[in-house]
């Protein structure tokens, strides 16, 4: 087939246009949150003080935590959908979760302690968080590959590591309704464990699956 | 160098707003710029100039489906020139690896001379065959026939609406077929 052939097929199509990616996202997301909303409802559900848990600042922290991820995360992959962005600057924004999580620890720190440290470390379920996270953001992850492949990421794996970041945040915000221990330690250690498993998976599906 | 970026801003502008003269016209128009960007990727890499056209192909129907992450605030070079500069790099890996296995396998039969290419038959054709039946149809229809999306809906006794689905599922599984290749 010669180009002029081929470019008469294009015109021929010009009235067919994908959705953009915000969109798609936005479906996607709107579709697998309620999924891994339910997962966790009917698996291992809200902790059961969940209440008076609302009462203890830290408690709270867990959500400002994983949703100061998420959301950026949501932010640059829709700006990395794009085949001439670069990460660029972008990547200050992802810093914003984890400057929380310190500000938090240190907080914790300079408060008088009745568990140690170590307790408070290791928390009442770390296996628990470090595979349930994980497992309750493959709906949204898989969900978020598949509205991103309507984009043309210039790096297909960094994409995809920003959709795995984005997963790993939602599903960790759901899963802090459930998640007993509120200590920031457990918090940046495990939390934070279980997203870093869940971006590498991203990164290399992002790999495969949004080369354009 | 301005004049041209702006005529292509303001072409893709009434192209997404339906004008679809306009965006033949845009396509026509960066094709040659995107030609000449591929022979001279090829040559710096040491390739043979005659892969270009393949390459251009790919280029296209990669602007075509992507179009919708063309930001319509943002200027049309850019954007096009970053989809080129991706489709350039992955057809001179895809190459590049193909050589290195050629040799690997070959290597006691590969004479000292170059063995002559065979002529670059575009790659689309080859794999046009390979589509769906229907897909592969309408798009023989339009492309190779150059019939109307009307003609082909009669000729092929499909509705103007199935016709539009399966032109424009067939581009994107051809550019499927380019990336897996």
């Amino acid at each position: 087939m010669d180009t002029d052939r081929l470019i008469q097929a294009l015109a021929a199509d010009h009235e067919q246009r994908d959705r953009r990616v915000g969109t798609a996202l936005a479906t996607a997301l709107l579709v697998a949150l309620p999924v891994t909303a339910a997962m966790l409802l009917v698996t291992i559900g809200f902790r059961p003080d969940f209440m008076t848990a609302m009462r203890n600042p830290f408690f709270d922290t867990k959500f400002l935590v994983t949703l100061a991820l998420a959301i950026p995360a949501i932010v640059i992959s829709l700006h990395l959908s794009r085949p001439e962005a670069t990460l660029g600057r972008w990547i200050w924004l992802l810093l914003l979760s984890p400057f929380i999580l310190v500000a938090a620890l240190i907080a914790e720190m300079m408060m008088p302690q009745r568990t140690p440290m170590m307790m408070r470390l290791m928390g009442r379920n770390s296996m628990l968080c470090l595979s349930a996270i994980p497992v309750l953001s493959l709906p949204i992850l898989g969900a978020a590959l598949y509205a991103l492949r309507q984009g043309a990421p210039a790096r297909p794996a960094v994409a995809g590591a920003l959709a795995g970041l984005l997963s790993a945040g939602l599903a960790a915000t759901l899963y802090a309704a459930h998640c007993v221990d509120d200590s920031p330690l457990f918090v940046a250690t495990w939390y934070t464990l279980a997203t870093a498993l869940v971006t590498a998976v991203g990164a290399l599906a992002g790999a495969k699956l949004l080369k354009y | 160098m301005h004049g041209r970026d702006d005529e292509w801003t303001d072409l893709m502008r009434s192209a997404n707003a339906g004008d679809g003269v306009a965006y033949h016209r845009l396509l026509k128009s960066v094709t040659p710029v995107l030609r000449a960007g591929a022979r001279r990727g090829l040559a710096r890499a040491g390739q043979p100039p005659d892969q270009a056209e393949d390459i251009v192909q790919d280029i296209l129907l990669a602007v075509h489906l992507k179009r919708q992450t063309w930001d319509t605030e943002a200027p049309f070079a850019p954007w096009l020139f970053a989809i080129a500069r991706n489709k350039l790099i992955d057809a001179l890996r895809r190459r590049g690896r193909r050589i290195f296995v050629n040799i690997d396998d070959f290597a006691e039969v590969i004479p000292s001379e170059p063995p002559a290419e065979t002529l670059p038959q575009a790659e689309i054709a080859d794999h046009l065959a390979g589509l769906p039946p229907r897909q592969r149809d309408v798009l023989q229809s339009i492309a190779v026939q150059s019939e109307s999306i009307k003609a082909t809906a009669s000729k092929l006794s499909m509705s103007e609406g199935a016709v539009r689905v399966a032109l424009h599922r067939g581009l994107a599984s051809l550019a499927a077929k380019l990336r897996r290749d």
